[in-house]
């Protein structure tokens, strides 16, 4: 058992599998990043009054729909993580492709709503709270793709019964990127 | 093989398709509630329904969807320690980003993003 594996995959002074500990780190370095971001959202808004007349043209519905999007997803995720566990490998390679589908969606509606800001006008040079809309939700867009290509990758695994516990892993940074949304929909769509 | 058997023994009350469905259920009508909330135009009714219920939901899908309910201790203190890390830039910056006056200083161009607001400008889109 294991004699292909390597010596840090099985070493665990915190009692904590490496791979599961290593992505907890990468959350933690996630929650610098974007927590930055938030900070610098809560400083701005409270500044320059003006913010929310900009903020006042973001499309509500499609906020929502995408935290709709993002939280099915998760429930997706944690299900292929469940039947992992169970060793069930055809559902939980269902489930991963299916929150690669709500991925996919996800990313549909935020480049129609995208395109629509622009074409009326709203770039990410036109105005402070634009500058911070096209930032704090592009750097969420490209964890939510770094997420599908990991997950497209790990499902192959699964496939063949490789690797199970990497759906667990995948899972955690997925509920990650899924709270980044939870925290930018009220912020970006809400507090208008 | 048994590091990946991991301590989760209590996980098995949180664990299963049925419950997470129920957990998911209870994320839907938060998010109801967020989007609701607002529009009845109180500030503080739109503090608590948006930004409260995210803090809830946050936490609901870090507990039982990333089993942090049954995680070691070890990574909720390196949690801490992150948004411990975030609270410091906030402090070591709010006081400069959120004034735009200071004793012999002043940050012209906030100045004059206000001022073109207060002025009508028109808008650069």
């Amino acid at each position: 058992m294991g004699m292909q594996t390597p010596v840090a995959t099985g070493r665990s002074v915190t009692g904590i599998p490496t791979g599961r500990l290593a992505v907890w780190w990468i959350v933690g370095s996630e929650i610098v990043i974007f927590g930055g971001l938030l900070m610098y959202y809560i400083m701005l808004r409270n500044k320059f009054d003006f913010w929310s007349e900009s903020s006042a043209h973001t499309n509500t519905f499609a906020g929502a729909l995408n935290t709709f999007i993002l939280l099915t997803s998760s429930l997706f995720i944690v299900m292929a993580h469940y039947y992992a566990e169970q060793k069930d490998h055809i559902k939980s390679f269902k489930y991963i492709w299916a929150t690669i589908g709500g991925g996919l969606c996800f990313l549909l509606v935020k480049s129609m709503e995208w395109t629509f800001e622009i074409m009326s006008g709203y770039t990410i040079t036109s105005e402070l709270f634009w500058s911070f809309y096209y930032t704090a939700a592009g750097i969420h867009a490209v964890h939510v793709i770094a997420g599908m290509v990991i997950m497209g990758i790990i499902s192959f695994d699964v496939l063949q019964r490789k690797n199970m516990h990497r759906v667990e892993l995948i899972g955690i940074y997925w509920h990650f990127v899924d709270i980044v949304w939870i925290f930018l929909f009220p912020l970006l769509y809400i507090a208008k | 093989m048994a590091e990946h058997t991991h301590a989760h023994k209590d996980e098995h009350e949180h664990h299963g398709p049925r419950f997470y469905f129920k957990i998911y259920l209870v994320l839907l009508v938060l998010l109801v509630v967020s989007i609701i909330g607002p529009e009845l135009n109180n500030r503080v009714l739109t503090l608590i329904t948006a930004f409260g219920i995210a803090i809830v939901k946050a936490l609901m899908v870090a507990a039982y969807f990333m089993h942090l309910k049954v995680e070691k201790k070890y990574i909720w203190y390196m949690l801490y320690t992150m948004l411990l890390m975030v609270f410091l830039f906030f402090l070591g910056t709010a006081a400069d980003v959120m004034k735009s006056d200071g004793n012999n200083w002043t940050n012209e161009s906030a100045h004059r993003l206000i001022d073109q607001h207060k002025g009508n400008a028109p808008a650069e889109h």
